[in-house]
């Protein structure tokens, strides 16, 4: 059997109400008003594709073993490198092996998240691998006071393809490509370009995807009401309802849009969508997911009795739970950088990264690996050539050891407004891992109030920085102190 | 058998600009106004100098690389000139290569400059360093400022003995409005305003839970030393001499910052004090030393550090603090001159200064600051982070005693 093993989800913790952004825009396009409802999911300042789909996969592949990956596809529109492989930055923070693997990235269509599970799952099928990870993210920057800004949110969703404890066996698929741009961005250009919205939803979804599920339907002789779920994005709700009427869909069997919780993460969006709706399933259902962009995937996927047994990822619902919200459009605006703030002179330091060190330490940088002692059994990060335990002072004695899935314990902290930061105060601290070792971190996602001494963390992939002399992004790993909620 | 450095070396003359923003004048201006200060002091003349140390931190931001702005700038008789760096401890390290070399008989006179104009950067604060610390660390450390890095040892001291943030922000703020006590006393000092423990509290802040009066100074400033041994000294005609009796370094190894540490203390203080202690043949510090000018980089350094120097118990360093031990009228007064929170801390230059207060007092030339008959004088640097960190400590007295 193959299909589905695993999934993950990630939503970013903070929420913009979508009334706070009509609040400060409507006076500039009053049409915003018209989806004023919910609210919509927006990256921190430290985070992006990449780093989103880290943290869905990491979802994912919670107690797996990440060695035995045949290889990751990374499906986004937001990239930040166009010449150097994404997806071999989530692989090295997933410290996947090198060896025998193949890492792709999918790109330049919202619809690529489901073209690469098709694709993995066409290369498990023809027994070249036995597990691939999919993994889909985007975080779109949108212009002020517009529709798509009202309406898209970030996130990020991963799927686990394989031949054993298949949890959704994939059923087929079909697939309809064409050249319809309902919008589009040009490369080096910042925001997309849109047609208008009667041209996207009319010609658009509510042509694409009925002619799409229509036509995996004919070849494969199945029925839209053997479906007890069917998944679609479409952030326009008369059209997503409209599809639903065309394909003659039960209401109930709609899977929801999630224009209300999260609005529409692009890229990722036809996975967290799936993602939410695997939680909810029961053995036995059938799940129909299609996409969009520049024609339609359709896919089709039966739940398996290993289903029950299921545990593990946060996935979209829990990572909907923790939940913070945005209380500043402007604190969004610079987030996304769409104003100019000052960053101060102690912010202008530019040094660039060598490519060297990144290579030699990169299962430090990216894969939060340090060193566990042969001899004393410290762990230890940064690893470095003599145990740094006193009484032991091996040399060269090492294995390695994972600390990303480690928990810690705050030791000490503060909150620097000095520090130059997009997000002030910077906050940071010393931790304990638990089973040993402690080092330095920077916290994210977590308000300075509710940091007390002695707090449990958790271990977060993030844009450390970026050179915009050099275009490039650089990665890090940092502390999310687990205090639930809080208001931004 | 090492003999240590004790009653060696003696101190002839020293030099110190005054401290603050000094808009006008560069490293070359200011180490020439220490040193000719220093010159007069010892009277001697620049050829009589056989070897120069220099210390200096953020060379890319101020003088510029090696000894040549000291040798150049002071017009030194094409001697050895050695440009030392070591964070905050740079000063005292220069101090520590004369020394060292006067007692070795590699020389007879040597001089120990250190300098560093701070005010050449355009922002308040320390130069930022994050990019400066090396092609790994700048890729992973933390976004971490100098009062950022210190705010933290007080939430770890906090959470050590169980005391409320507030309660040790109650103590942070006498140690710094009894430094600023001190520094409203000298003419040399940057920041001559008395500040109550109220205005300290209810200051900005600048690092949880630090705030702006928790923060030493910015400042550019150059102090200077001209050693030799006492024998020299006497037949220079020098009387009352001061010498040094202890010269102690100690630094991190990566323990407090990856294995085990209580975040309440300073590991390489605990250690360099216990051995200067006995290169000095102190018994008991809290009875022996008459003054001290330690690392108040920040007020959590200072109180800290008072128990590192093991003259309050662990633990015991608030109340020491608030029951006015380490005040000018106290059993052992602290930053006598103002500290570095009244100073600013121009680090090349911060270790020298320290030691000028220590020379005046012992030689009865402190003015409105001058103590009762000092014997011994202690003085501290903390360089770098509170998890890894270079500590100097230097002890100082009259000669004999």
């Amino acid at each position: 059997m193959i299909g589905i093993t695993s999934y993950g989800g990630y939503i970013p913790r903070y929420r913009l109400s979508r009334n706070r952004i009509v609040q400060n825009m409507a006076w500039y396009s009053p049409v915003i008003m018209a989806v004023a409802g919910g609210e919509k999911s927006v990256a921190n300042w430290d985070e992006d594709a990449v780093s989103m789909a880290v943290a869905a996969a990491r979802d994912c592949m919670v107690g797996r073993d990440r060695k035995k990956l045949d290889g990751v596809s990374l499906a986004s529109t937001t990239l930040p490198f166009a010449d150097r492989l994404n997806a071999g930055i989530v692989a090295a923070a997933l410290n996947m092996k090198e060896d025998g693997v193949s890492n792709a990235d999918f790109t330049s269509c919202i619809k690529a998240g489901t073209t690469a599970a098709i694709s993995a799952l066409e290369s498990i099928e023809a027994g070249n691998k036995d597990s691939v990870l999919v993994v889909a993210s985007d975080q779109r920057r949108t212009k002020m006071a517009t529709m798509v800004e009202m309406f898209f949110g970030d996130g990020a969703a991963a799927l686990l393809f394989g031949k054993n404890d298949v949890i959704a066996e994939f059923k087929g698929s079909h697939s309809v490509n064409c050249d319809f741009i309902d919008h589009y961005r040009g490369a080096g250009k910042e925001f997309d370009y849109g047609w208008e919205e009667r041209w996207q939803r009319d010609e658009g979804y509510g042509k694409i995807i009925p002619q799409a599920i229509g036509g995996f339907l004919e070849k494969t002789g199945m029925k839209i009401d053997d479906f007890d779920k069917v998944i679609y994005p479409c952030y326009f709700g008369g059209t997503h309802k409209g599809i639903a009427g065309k394909l003659g869909i039960n209401k109930e069997k709609v899977q929801n849009n999630m224009h209300a919780v999260c609005g529409d993460t692009g890229t990722a969006h036809p996975f967290v969508m799936f993602v939410s709706a695997l939680e909810e399933a029961k053995p036995g259902d059938k799940l129909l997911l299609a996409s969009f962009g520049q024609g339609c995937d359709v896919m089709a996927f039966e739940v398996t009795d290993r289903i029950k047994d299921f545990k593990g990822p946060n996935g979209i619902t829990g990572s909907l739970a923790n939940r913070a919200e945005l209380a500043s459009y402007q604190r969004y605006s610079k987030f996304r950088d769409l104003i100019v703030a000052d960053l101060g002179i102690r912010g202008e330091a530019n040094p660039s990264s060598a490519l060297t060190v990144l290579w030699r330490k990169r299962k430090m940088l990216l894969g939060l690996v340090g060193a566990r002692c042969r001899k004393c059994g410290t762990p230890q990060f940064p690893a470095m050539p003599v145990c740094v335990n006193p009484d032991c002072w091996a040399v060269n004695e090492f294995d390695e050891y994972e600390f990303a899935d480690k928990e810690a314990e705050i030791l000490m902290f503060t909150g620097d407004m000095l520090a130059a930061s997009v997000d002030p105060p910077a906050i940071y601290g010393l931790i304990g891992y638990d089973g040993g070792g402690r080092t330095m971190l920077d916290f994210t996602d977590c308000d300075l109030d509710q940091i007390k001494v002695g707090m449990k963390v958790k271990m977060s992939f993030r844009k450390r920085y970026f050179d915009e002399r050099r275009g490039f992004t650089g990665y890090f790993w940092k502390a999310i102190p687990q205090a639930r909620g809080g208001d931004a | 058998m090492a003999t240590g450095i004790r009653d060696k070396v003696a101190i002839i003359g020293m030099g110190c600009t005054k401290f603050g923003e000094r808009w006008n004048d560069g490293s070359e201006e200011l180490m020439v106004e220490a040193f000719q200060e220093c010159l007069e002091d010892a009277g001697l003349e620049r050829k009589d100098i056989q070897a120069a140390w220099l210390g200096n931190c953020f060379d890319e931001a101020g003088a510029g690389k090696s000894a040549l702005p000291a040798s150049m700038s002071l017009r030194l008789p094409n001697i050895s000139v050695t440009r030392v760096e070591n964070y905050c401890a740079s000063g005292t390290e220069a101090f520590r290569g004369a020394v060292y070399a006067v007692a070795s008989g590699a020389c007879d006179i040597a001089l120990a400059i250190g300098v560093e104009k701070l005010k050449d950067i355009g922002y308040g604060g320390l130069p930022e360093f994050n990019s400066l610390m090396g092609v790994v660390n700048q890729l992973w450390m933390a976004n971490m400022t100098a009062p950022g890095a210190f705010a933290m040892l007080a939430t770890g001291y906090a959470a050590k003995y169980g005391l409320d943030i507030d309660e040790v922000r109650k103590a942070l703020a006498h140690v710094s409005s009894k430094s600023h006590a001190n520094g409203a006393l000298n003419p040399k000092a940057h920041l001559r305003k008395a500040v109550t423990e109220e205005q300290v509290l209810n200051a900005p802040q600048i690092a949880y839970p630090l705030g702006l009066f928790d923060c030493c100074g910015v400042s550019d400033g150059s102090a200077c030393a001209i050693v030799t041994t006492p024998e020299i000294a006497k037949s220079l005609g020098k009387k009352d001499l001061v010498s040094v009796k202890a010269l102690q370094l100690s630094l991190s190894n990566g323990t407090e910052f990856a294995y085990d540490w209580d975040g309440a203390h300073f590991i390489t203080t605990s250690k360099a004090s216990t051995a200067a202690y006995k290169e000095a043949g102190i018994k008991n510090p809290r009875e022996e030393i008459s003054m001290m000018e330690v690392h108040d980089c920040f007020s959590i350094t200072e109180l800290v550090t008072m128990e590192d120097l093991h003259i309050s118990e662990r633990g015991q360093a608030p109340r020491d603090v608030m029951n006015g031990f380490y005040d000018l009228d106290g059993g052992v007064p602290c930053q006598v001159d103002g500290g570095l929170k009244c100073f600013g801390h121009p680090i090349g230059a911060s270790g020298l200064r320290m030691l000028y207060e220590m020379y005046l007092q012992l030689h009865g030339r402190a003015g409105d600051r001058q103590l009762k008959d000092p014997k011994i004088g202690l003085t501290h640097n903390l360089g770098g982070f509170p998890f890894m960190n270079v500590c100097s400590i230097a002890i100082v007295g009259k000669y004999g005693a």
